[in-house]
């Protein structure tokens, strides 16, 4: 089998590897990507660009199942995506086969930051150019969990995070509106996020929710379209209530 | 002196493995032949060496409390008891049981492997391993050397997040999930004795005293040690001398002697 020798990821004089550098580069021009975490609900929103007309837009899923209880959304260079997607998804079934056990998110992101890092550290590949968000819920205890890899292949486990183009915004809104949430409020919270960067509409987000019983269930157009007016709603109200909050002078 | 760590492979060594990136088919390990005239026969002579090996006698079984665990402790090369003192029962980690039977080696080996194994997970994951897990890696082992002569029927008990469990793993590949199991040559009569007295709620006495019998019936004069394990891990609950056990069930009557014989005095 033919080997390569030469290395494409190098260190530079002053400690950097550009072309993990240059990948992160490529995952921030990717579509936006948020996750939030609830205490029974984890929320995945991706940004969906517009579909060309003659396009099936049931292909292209941004949002997929690793496992039933596991779900990932990803940022960068789709192509990759589904290299990456597909190593994983065998790699949940292997770990069933030999463990009897589902793997737990902590493991798989594990597995996918690895197989990013070793892209960085072999002869004649690229790194990977795309950032993920893996959520999933523990299959014992039931605990749900975010985590995020990027293209140098750390992870760590995070109670929001977005990632992508303008991820910046999204997560200093996320830093500011953050709390603990459940249910529809981790929806709410989610989209709003999204939201800051995105046009507003069902037509230009995709979302999905995962709950312990259900697994992931993507929402439908007008489902998302009515969580948005919903939040239009509350953004007015609030607005109102500033203005009118201030008492008149008499 | 370089460290041979090839037991650390849980695989018999593949050629053209891993160069990195690319996964090397598995071929068909290779090794020296031995310089013989019938190779077949030789080795059918050295299968049928090794498969009578399981001469022993373990049992374990799940009950209300946790698991029973129990062997005998002989030792036999062939015809010739080789020690009455071997511990057939091995301690993967606290909270987790192999029993021996087979080819005693072959059983030490591959459940020291195991404990590594077990250990390793739990570093990775920050969690313990399942029995189910366990007994899966080393079936999984146990089957990549399949026909290469192994012998090793053992049992893995342990307890976990899910409560007692028991498993049976032989060399042949198989796996089996059950609560009540006795391998080796005197597991018919252990089976006898164990089906008929076990009760689910027994308590952790009885059961130890159930495993004792059962194994007291199964293999006469001989050693005997029985470990309990539990949600905090297991216990050796005793290491006794079934020579002992016998006059212990069977005490020693006295008996009406009909005719006193007096001294014989010389004539």
């Amino acid at each position: 089998m033919a080997r390569y020798d030469r290395a494409i990821t190098v260190f530079s004089p002053d400690g950097h590897l550009f072309q993990v550098e240059y990948a992160l580069e490529a995952v921030r021009k990717g579509n936006a990507a948020v996750g939030v975490r609830g205490s029974d609900t984890i929320v995945l929103g991706v940004e969906k660009k517009s579909t060309a007309k003659l396009q099936d837009s049931r292909s292209v899923r941004k949002i997929v199942n690793l496992d039933t209880h596991i779900a990932l959304a990803c940022a960068g260079l789709k192509a990759d995506a589904r290299v990456l997607i597909n190593k994983a998804r065998i790699e949940c079934q292997s770990h069933r086969l030999t463990v009897e056990d589902p793997v737990t998110v902590e493991y798989i992101t594990r597995y996918i930051a690895g197989l990013q890092q070793k892209y960085t550290q072999s002869g004649g590949v690229r790194p990977f150019g795309l950032s993920t968000l893996i959520v999933g819920f523990d299959p014992y205890t039931g605990v749900p969990s975010l985590y995020q890899t990027d293209p140098s292949g750390t992870f760590s486990a995070w109670k929001a995070n977005a990632t992508g183009r303008n991820s910046n915004s999204m997560r200093e809104f996320l830093e500011k509106n953050y709390k603990e949430t459940s249910g529809q409020e981790t929806i709410k919270l989610a989209i709003r996020a999204l939201l800051e960067v995105v046009e507003s509409g069902g037509k230009n987000i995709e979302v999905a929710v995962m709950t312990k019983e259900h697994g992931l269930r993507q929402l439908e157009e007008a489902e998302i379209d009515d969580i948005v007016a919903k939040i239009e709603e509350e953004k007015a109200a609030a607005e109102a209530a500033k203005k009118g909050g201030p008492p008149k002078e008499t | 002196m370089k460290l041979d760590l090839s037991g650390f492979e849980s695989t018999p060594p593949l050629f053209g493995a891993s160069d990195g990136l690319s996964h090397g088919f598995p071929t068909a390990p290779s090794f020296d032949l031995p310089i013989t005239g019938d190779f077949d026969g030789f080795q059918k002579e050295a299968v049928q060496m090794v498969k009578p090996a399981k001469g022993t006698t373990t049992l374990a079984f799940i009950f209300k409390e946790g698991v029973m665990v129990a062997a005998d402790s002989r030792a036999s090369m062939g015809g010739y008891i080789s020690s009455q003192s071997v511990k057939k029962i091995i301690e993967i980690n606290p909270y987790m049981l192999g029993t021996m039977a087979g080819g005693a080696a072959d059983c030490q080996f591959w459940h020291r492997n195991l404990g590594i194994k077990c250990r390793l997970h739990e570093l990775a994951n920050k969690r313990r391993i399942s029995v189910t897990g366990a007994s899966k890696l080393l079936a999984n082992i146990l089957y990549s050397y399949r026909g290469m002569g192994l012998s090793v029927g053992t049992m893995i008990a342990g307890w976990d997040e899910t409560g007692p469990g028991l498993y049976y793993v032989d060399s042949e590949g198989g796996r089996l999930k059950g609560t009540r199991f006795s391998v080796g040559s005197g597991s018919p009569y252990a089976y006898g004795v164990l089906d008929s007295g076990y009760r689910f709620d027994m308590s952790v006495e009885e059961a130890a005293e159930l495993a004792r019998r059962s194994i007291y019936h199964a293999t006469f004069r001989d050693g005997a040690s029985v470990y309990y394990v539990g949600p905090n891990g297991w216990k050796k609950m005793s290491g006794d001398d079934v020579g002992e056990l016998h006059y212990h069930y069977y005490p020693v009557m006295p008996s009406t002697v009909e005719q006193e014989m007096g001294e014989v005095s010389g004539a």
